[in-house]
């Protein structure tokens, strides 16, 4: 117990550390006494500028997308009892921008409310209909929800194609944000998805007691006289604010929500009342040391977020498809 | 079923890809009568029809039957072997190593010559398939490990082609997004005969093997018992799988879903005994690339729809209503 809470103030901290060298390193090194200075004393100058208007908020929507896509993906692991759910397995991810892509298609590329709601019901009507596909015919298995889920993202991921090649400027404007990338995401888009966010992440840790009797079994927690519908109603509820919050600020970052949960449980073991939390934390931490790397990995050249996510967390995939296709 | 109702099927479907063709040839920018059509195919155009018909829309239409019928009948071998229905080329990675190598060949080398594409989504196809199934191997093949492996190397590929599409010149990365989405706009006979002997030699072989496939869907235990060499009859049937899918994807890109769509069709209208499935899965396949080619074209000219989106958006409902009438227990 104390050992569990230890950890989590350590991953607090660690939180905060990547923070703040997050908003320190980049192109041009900003000392930490100068980014307290932008915030108390502005002067104005290039320095100032750069933390108020590109680091912090970067930094800011990388915590919140990486805590989003961590806890989304233990709510999946927890309710669907497979460890290879997640935000891009579930489709999640894709049908957020897809619906997002519509939209901005449909009513231009200024950030809106349209596009905001655009990719929440895109990110839940997916989850939910791979969800209710890979659980036909009696129970979930591993291979039908990866099946369903490839299939519904090979769909949605053609039709974001399509819709692009129409529209050359869509092309232009979109492939970084479907790169899943930090860099372009607006503060006014980051402050109305904010809410939505927040509201999943709060739903998501008070209902992590249900969502863990969930885990054990359906027939288990309907035994102990747990309303599993409503709650398994609430938990994708939550999934949708988180995954289409993480996807409309950030474009689908792949493999962060697979692969978090998996640290937690090792880290906490089975019981998602600690594990939910662990996600958070541990997402936030990852998504923004992928952040930082990605401005150095090239030299001279940034590449997504998303990208270096993939990298790392697609060899994961494997590891664990490996083990359970037994 | 009955062996005449598959000999009854196998004509319709002949028919109607006859048919399609024959609406390929004559709907387009430059409308072709129904008569100049026929008398063409014999060889007796008028020769002002020549051009249109020999050179544009006879080879492109080719193209579109090959790789329909290349892609349905490696689809249904596949479902065969993972005994899942839902197994499909572009799930084991064979569309994901044939893009990253296509799209690196478009967008990163300028000079790289059209032509010599083909050859490098091949590689790229067998290179993963090669690798999802070296992967799975675990004291033996397992068809089903190589799905879930192959979803893994799928996605590795996309992330690596995303990152060429974000760091490219936006014409490149444009035109890499055509092939991506899969189309037969602009195939010539240089297309038409690269892929011919592939599917001169693979077709024959999987119907030989189809009496072997029966077999497998038995179950390895029941396989082996009944004398079969489960591991190389299954490595060859993969391998004829991977080559049928490695060279449809080379010359048409990636359309999604036929080698879906076209065995469940196919199962359908013959059962699922192996050879009568493979058959009609084939001409399932082609008809619908075929079909799709057209519609794309004829919808809203002159603007042209790429085969592969039509497909997209026509076989994942399908297959959603297919999912949920077929659902049972176990």
């Amino acid at each position: 117990m104390n050992i569990r809470l230890t950890g989590l103030i350590a991953g607090g901290l660690l939180v905060l550390a990547a923070l703040a060298a997050s908003v320190a390193l980049g192109k041009s090194m900003v000392p930490l006494g100068t980014v307290v200075d932008a915030f108390i004393s502005f002067d104005g100058s290039r320095e100032h500028l750069i933390v108020r208007s590109v680091r912090v908020p970067r930094a800011l929507m990388a915590m919140m997308v990486g805590a989003s896509l961590g806890v989304a993906g233990s709510v999946m692991q927890a309710i669907s009892r497979n460890a290879l759910a997640g935000p891009e397995m579930l489709a999640g991810s894709n049908g957020a921008a897809l619906l997002l892509v519509v939209s901005m298609f449909l009513f231009g590329y200024t950030s809106s409310m349209i596009h905001v709601w655009a990719a929440l019901l895109g990110a839940g009507l997916a989850s939910l209909t791979v969800y209710v596909l890979g659980s036909l015919g009696g129970g979930m298995t591993a291979i039908k929800l990866i099946l369903a889920g490839a299939t519904i993202n090979l769909l949605l991921a053609s039709l974001v194609q399509g819709i692009l090649i129409f529209s050359e400027q869509s092309l232009d404007e979109m492939r970084y944000w479907l790169a899943g990338s930090l860099t372009g995401g607006s503060m006014g888009m980051f402050l109305r998805v904010l809410p939505y966010m927040l509201a999943g992440l709060v739903i998501a840790i008070m209902a992590s007691k249900q969502i863990n009797l969930i885990s054990l079994g359906e027939d288990v927690a309907q035994g102990l006289g747990l309303k599993v519908g409503l709650y398994k109603a609430g938990a994708l509820l939550a999934v949708m604010c988180l995954v289409g919050g993480a996807v409309a600020i950030a474009g689908p970052i792949g493999f962060l929500g697979l692969a978090v949960p998996h640290i937690a449980r090792f880290l906490v073991g089975l019981d998602y009342r600690w594990i939910i939390p662990y996600a958070a934390l541990l997402g936030a931490a990852l998504l923004l040391l992928a952040d930082i790397g990605a401005r150095f990995i090239l030299p001279g050249e940034e590449i997504s977020a998303g990208v270096v996510t993939a990298v790392l967390g697609a060899p994961f995939l494997i590891y664990l498809a490996q083990r359970k296709g037994g | 079923m009955s062996l005449r109702r598959w000999a009854l099927v196998m004509t319709v479907l002949a028919a109607a890809n006859l048919a399609v063709l024959l609406a390929g040839i004559m709907i387009g920018e430059f409308p072709v009568p129904m008569w100049e059509a026929l008398k063409s195919v014999v060889g007796l155009g008028d020769p002002a029809y020549r051009f249109v018909i020999h050179e544009l829309r006879v080879p492109r239409a080719l193209v579109a039957f090959m790789v329909g019928a290349g892609l349905a009948l490696s689809g249904a071998i596949l479902q065969g072997l993972t005994r899942n229905p839902l197994a499909a080329p572009g799930v084991i990675g064979i569309n994901g190593g044939a893009a990253a190598l296509a799209v690196t060949a478009i967008v990163a080398i300028p000079t790289f010559p059209v032509a010599a594409l083909p050859f490098a989504a091949f590689v790229g196809a067998l290179a993963a398939a090669l690798l999802s199934y070296a992967l799975a191997w675990r004291r033996g093949s397992s068809p089903m490990r190589m799905l879930l492996v192959g979803v893994g190397i799928a996605a590795s590929a996309n992330a690596y082609i995303t990152f060429w599409v974000t760091t490219r010149d936006i014409n490149s990365v444009k035109q890499a997004m055509v092939w991506l989405m899969g189309s037969t706009y602009g195939r010539t006979w240089d297309h038409v005969w690269p892929l011919l002997p592939w599917l001169a030699i693979l077709v024959p072989a999987a119907l030989i093997m189809a009496r072997r496939l029966d077999v497998l869907k038995l179950g390895d235990e029941l396989a082996i018992g009944l004398g079969s060499a489960v591991e190389r009859t299954r490595a060859l049937l993969l391998l004829i799988c991977v080559c049928l899918a490695g060279a449809s994807v080379a010359m048409a890109g990636t359309i999604g879903f036929i080698g879906l769509m076209g065995p469940h069709i196919a199962r359908q209208l013959v059962g699922s005994s192996s050879l009568r499935l493979l058959s009609a899965s084939a001409l399932c396949g082609s008809l619908i690339v075929m079909a799709a080619d057209l519609l794309g074209r004829a919808l809203w000219p002159p603007l042209e729809i790429p085969a592969g989106i039509i497909t997209s958006a026509l076989g994942a409902p399908y297959l959603i209503y297919l999912l949920y009438r077929n659902r049972r227990p176990g």
